[in-house]
């Protein structure tokens, strides 16, 4: 079942293993030492716990549901599977977790302006959710090519006051409007606060971000115990970042017999070269300030990420993923573009649920392995975030115009 | 060689250094090569050669955009270092810092990577998402090869950070006189002096200002409290706009610019 993983990870020097650390421009430096130092306090500090548990209760709806996808199960003919309901968030994904928490440490910090960088809109849907709830100026980057296959959640963002900056740099999706956000914030180191949306990025995002969604697996684990009296056999869940994954796989990492499964974004198949698997089809490097798998050439160029969903559209993953899969602790594995598309309607019709095209990735891994565990089997995927917002790219996909009334 | 670099600041006998980037391959090898070649002449006294790479995140647009250009030409750090090679043949006084990110270093290996500069003829580097906290390993492979690893120090640099980001530094140390990325507005005059001075008494170097220096006007402002002036963005813009005889134009008179004042210093 994989080796012994360490939980209290990362060292003092931003590592999982080899990879994290704090790869930036000196500019950057400073202020990601000085963000490290407030997220320790306000960590430790009862009163911020008690402020951000208030808002994930009251104003996001936690807990999410744990739920016992009866129809599917069937139909996978094997184990139990249950869903962890992220998608009944406010703003309807998982994202929102870390965003609250992200956003009150800024008001600690004294920062006015929040920028934040996204693909498919969920990140930036809950940045400028949080940010418009506290008052902040809100600024999110958005590939050019996302923008087009994304437009409800530009226009939500627009909706809740935030401006949206599109980025027409290098493939126009989620690694450049990273960049962009990171040139954004050299130049305004002063006022600024970056919310970044994933567990990637320099030393202490991969972290940080990993408290704020471990939430999830918390959950889960006593939500569980207490539908089935044990924990699950497998935790399935999507990767491109890793966020969501990370949240619900880190409080069972050092259950030794609970398998963590995460599917990453085959795109038209990992032979093809077109995909966004860092760890099946990458080798490791330094973007984005960590050292992690990313996609790249012998060179050392990094090679565009293909994948239908913009939310895994990105050529690394988060450091930790790295470590857990090197010690064999984590397992990953991946799904196709097509393979994504037949597990979204398949769950649509059958459980009156459509999850995100990210989250929908994860279900062949489900479905699959609910066989091969077996009847008594306990199975829980985590639907990270809603479909909806994914209808236009759906529609295209299956050749069907639904565009009359809108600009869609 | 650090010595070339070294020796470049004593022959300047304390005139400001004029220090000079240019995107390796842009837009292709020969016309690179061609202002490569050029640039000494011109007044260039130190040459920083770019390395192109897909996510430059500290790099306006028009360095982007260069570097896009060159990696359609098929240039790659090899290819990059490959052309120092062939400068050295014509020129062993003028010092080479190549500059770039970090992940084809890594890719190359940073011991590969330390002995391919320096069998190219390369004296020093900038890497700039190698802060010194990730540095170790390949400022070790530096100093086994005598090659200067160039740190970077900036405005959000303060006081208590300083000594850690000049420390084991060679060369020069390289100020950089904004925050923000390669090309953007104009730095304001004067602001400069005293964050020059603190960094030269703590690094006991030479210490070149950069970034936001667009025109022999404010060249020879920081010339006045720096020991050199560093122009890329500029350079670049000229290259593509004018080619290389308009880029080497506006060379000559950054060069003349940052050369017309004499100054105690190195």
């Amino acid at each position: 079942m994989g080796k012994q993983a360490n939980v209290n990870l990362p060292d003092e020097n931003g590592r999982f293993g080899s990879f994290g650390g704090r790869y930036v421009a000196e500019t950057l430096m400073p202020p990601i030492l000085e963000l490290e130092k407030a997220y320790a306090e306000a960590k430790a500090d009862p009163a911020f716990q008690k402020d951000l548990k208030y808002f994930l209760n009251d104003y996001v709806g936690r807990p999410s549901p744990l739920y016992f996808a009866e129809r599917l199960s069937e139909h996978a003919g094997g184990a139990k599977i249950y869903f962890k309901r992220e998608e009944l968030n406010h703003t309807g994904a998982h994202k929102v977790n870390n965003c609250m928490g992200q956003i009150l440490l800024a008001r600690r910090m004294g920062k006015t302006r929040i920028i934040a960088e996204t693909g498919a809109g969920q990140h930036g849907v809950a940045t400028a959710t949080v940010a418009a709830r506290f008052g902040l100026k809100c600024i999110v980057y958005m590939g050019a090519v996302d923008i087009v296959r994304q437009k409800p959640n530009v226009f939500r963002m627009r909706l809740l006051g935030a401006e949206v900056r599109s980025v027409e740099s290098g493939t126009a999706t989620l690694k450049d409007a990273m960049n962009e956000a990171l040139r954004d914030w050299v130049t305004n180191v002063g006022d600024t606060f970056y919310c970044i949306g994933t567990v990637a990025g320099p030393h202490p995002y991969p972290a940080m971000v990993r408290d704020f969604q471990k939430i999830i697996g918390e959950e889960t684990k006593s939500q569980i115990l207490e539908k089935e009296g044990r924990l699950p056999d497998a935790i399935v869940a999507c990767i491109g970042g890793g966020s969501n994954a990370m949240g619900i796989f880190h409080p069972f990492i050092e259950d030794q017999n609970v398998r963590l499964i995460g599917v990453e974004a085959a795109g038209h198949g990992i032979g093809t070269g077109l995909h966004a698997a860092s760890l099946t089809g990458g080798k490791p490097g330094v973007l984005h300030g960590n050292r992690t798998y990313l996609l790249q050439d012998e060179h050392g160029q990094i090679n565009d990420a293909h994948s239908i969903s913009a939310g895994l559209d990105y050529p690394g993953i988060g450091p930790e993923h790295a470590y857990l899969h090197d010690i064999g602790r984590a397992e990953y594995v991946s799904a196709t573009d097509d393979e994504a598309l037949e597990a979204f309607q398949l769950c649509a019709r059958l459980e009156g649920i459509l999850p995100a095209l990210e989250s929908s990735h994860a279900l062949p891994a489900t479905l699959k392995l609910a066989k091969e565990i077996g009847p008594g089997g306990v199975i829980v995927l985590n639907v990270s975030g809603r479909g909806d917002k994914d209808i236009f790219t759906i529609a295209e996909a299956l050749d069907e115009n639904i565009s009359a009334g809108t600009d869609g | 060689m650090t010595k070339r670099i070294d020796e470049t600041f004593k022959n300047l006998d304390g005139k400001a250094a004029f220090v000079a980037y240019m995107m390796g391959g842009d837009p292709d090898r020969a016309i690179s090569m061609e202002l490569l070649n050029a640039m000494p002449d011109a007044g260039v006294d130190i040459i920083e050669l770019g390395i192109p790479f897909t996510d430059p995140m500290a790099d306006g647009p028009v360095i982007e955009d260069a570097g896009i250009r060159a990696r359609k030409s098929g240039t790659t750090l090899s290819s990059v270092l490959d052309m120092a090679k062939e400068f050295r043949t014509n020129n062993n006084t003028t010092p080479i810092i190549v500059m770039g990110y970090c992940n084809p270093i890594h890719q190359m290996g940073y011991e590969a990577f330390a002995a391919n500069a320096k069998n190219s003829g390369v004296d020093g580097a900038i890497i700039v998402d190698l802060p010194p906290e990730e540095d170790t390993e390949l400022r070790a492979a530096f100093d086994v090869h005598d090659l200067a690893l160039i740190r970077l120090a900036t405005p959000t640099t303060d006081e208590a950070r300083l000594p850690k980001v000049v420390k084991g530094t060679k060369g020069f140390v390289y100020y950089v006189s904004m925050t923000g990325v390669t090309g953007a507005a104009m730095s304001k005059p004067g602001a400069i002096k005293d964050q020059v001075a603190k960094v030269r008494a703590a690094s006991g170097l030479p210490v070149v200002v950069g970034f936001g220096v667009k025109t022999p006007e404010r060249a020879k402002e920081i010339a006045v409290d720096a020991d050199g002036v560093v122009v890329g963005t500029a350079i670049v813009k000229a290259m593509h706009e004018d080619g290389v005889e308009g880029a080497l134009d506006l060379i000559r008179s950054l060069a003349d610019a940052a050369h017309s004042l004499g100054k105690s210093g190195f």
